[in-house]
């Protein structure tokens, strides 16, 4: 499936969040958002799967939806938003419920991403009993267990610990370049962008309008940490965004 | 010359309150044990408090002589009757109150209003509507215990993790799952501090309730012991609340820790 972005406008009140965005994010294709706090790569995020009306602008679905998908446009979040009175099996069976899958079905799937996730131990744990690398881990089976179309992730390693967001770097990028998967991957670090995206969309500060688009040259299975390659994209990124990242520090907080 | 030394002086030690088990139930026993002195020394007179042991004999009394079960039995039908009444509608409307547009607009003021009023005021108004019977007691504590159940129920719904909600509209989940299956769970700690809360007022409100009219319960028989001047008897009624207060508490301590062992 694909998703065309048709200048997607967005105001908080008064306030300018994304200005005429216009993207298109093809099947197959990872795309990164990156850009200072506050320039609306949330909001965007928000936007492009429904959980938040844009003031102008449409997002449009392109394509079917794979086969078995129960829910296309699937998120993984920032703060993992797990149930802590549901055990790890209970989390995942919970997104399964509404969406007519027989008891066997559920249960297919479940084992299916608990393996691929690595959680197959822990399926009797509370979310409570697991580490942070661990609950985002389930956050991911979760998102897998419905077959999404395209994957949202909502800075999904930034809660995390900098040598667990390197492990699980690591998993996201083989997970990207070995499925096939379509996702937005927003992100505030560039050294994640670089090494996960087929392609980075670099975010002007508020309102947030598309500065600049780079394609990463290296398929996703060849990159590894600290290659030459990756560090001149992030470099060049960098120097795109500085001069806006810098004047988005200085400015006041302005309601929410 | 010599540096001077000194070990860091730790901090953080105050304010950390602990219950010592023991201290508690040694309170009791201090308690009851200087009442006993003073009454035996004849500084406290048994026409204004009785001795904790006269007490005592007139609890054995009231258990020996048969007399306890009827008034205990009434007591507690009314109160598990009028407050199963009064929380399972409040969970309820709290509920539909928290997650429901109208139903908050509606609601709100009338919860707001009604409230306030001291629900005793309106045992005259329920004995004439549900007569002098058990209907007007039931009604008495249904209605006192319903909306402090109401209120504590939708400010918990109000507090429930927006992120929490959203993920289940992200996932689809139909309106009425995320209000089972997330609201409701998310809500349980604030609807057992309502049941708390609306436990204490249910036993106010039986009691009163009795005094008014009843042949038979708690308070009943706290007002005929009043009318015979027989203080040790009416002091056994009052420490038989007590024991039904801390049994409730206990009761939902209980409840509190297997619904709640997620946390």
């Amino acid at each position: 499936m694909q998703l065309d972005l048709d200048g997607i406008t967005h105001y908080y009140g008064e306030l300018a969040a994304l200005a005429n965005i216009n993207l298109s994010i093809r099947s197959g294709e990872v795309v990164a958002l990156i850009g200072p706090s506050g320039c609306g790569k949330s909001t965007l995020l928000s936007i492009i799967g429904g959980l938040l009306k844009p003031s102008a602008g449409t997002v449009h679905q392109v394509g079917a939806a794979p086969a078995g998908c129960v829910n296309p446009l699937t998120y993984v979040f920032q703060d993992f938003a797990l149930l802590p009175w549901r055990t790890v099996d209970g989390n995942l069976r919970l997104v399964l419920k509404d969406h007519g899958l027989s008891r066997g079905e559920q249960d297919r799937r479940i084992n299916a991403v608990l393996e691929q996730t690595g959680l197959a131990d822990f399926r009797a744990a509370f979310p409570k009993q697991l580490s942070g690398g661990m609950r985002q881990r389930v956050g991911i089976a979760r998102a897998l267990a419905v077959n999404p179309a395209v994957l949202l992730l909502d800075e999904p390693l930034s809660a995390l610990d900098a040598q667990t967001r390197t492990i699980l770097m690591d998993e996201f990028s083989t997970l990207f370049a070995s499925a096939g998967i379509t996702a937005v991957y927003v992100t505030h670090n560039l050294g994640e962008a670089v090494r996960l995206a087929h392609r980075v969309v670099a975010l002007s500060r508020r309102p947030g309008r598309i500065k600049r688009e780079l394609v990463i040259p290296l398929p996703l299975a060849e990159r590894r940490e600290g290659m030459a390659e990756l560090a001149a994209c992030e470099a060049e990124l960098w120097q795109q965004i500085r001069a806006e990242a810098i004047a988005a520090d200085q400015e006041l907080a302005h309601g929410s | 010359m010599a540096v001077e030394t000194r070990a860091v002086r730790y901090r953080a030690g105050s304010l950390q309150p602990r219950l010592f088990k023991w201290l508690a139930l040694s309170s009791f026993i201090a308690v009851v044990g200087v009442l006993e002195i003073l009454a035996a020394s004849g500084l406290l007179p048994p026409l204004a408090f009785p001795a904790p042991s006269a007490i005592g004999a007139a609890l054995v009394d009231l258990i020996q002589s048969g007399q306890l079960w009827p008034h205990l039995n009434a007591s507690l039908i009314r109160l598990a009757i009028g407050w199963s009444m009064g929380v399972s509608s409040g969970v309820a409307v709290g509920l539909v109150i928290g997650t429901n547009s109208v139903a908050r607009s509606l609601g709100m003021p009338w919860v707001a209003a009604i409230s306030t009023i001291p629900k005793i005021a309106l045992l005259p108004l329920f004995i004439i509507w549900f007569g002098i019977g058990e209907g007007s007691k039931y009604a008495t504590i249904a209605f006192g215990t319903f909306f402090p159940t109401v209120i504590n129920t939708y400010g918990g719904v109000n507090d429930v993790e927006r992120s929490l909600i959203r993920m289940g509209q992200a996932f689809n989940l139909k309106r009425r799952t995320i209000v089972r299956q997330i609201i409701l769970p998310a809500t349980l700690p604030s609807i057992l501090a309502a049941f708390r809360i609306s436990a204490s007022i249910g036993i106010i409100l039986l009691v009163a309730a009795e005094m008014v009219a009843a042949q038979h319960g708690i308070g009943a028989y706290i007002m005929q012991q009043q009318s015979l001047f027989q203080l040790d008897r009416l002091m056994a009624g009052v420490v038989l609340l007590m024991l039904l207060g801390l049994l409730v508490y206990g009761l939902i301590a209980l409840l509190e820790r297997w619904l709640l062992r997620w946390r």
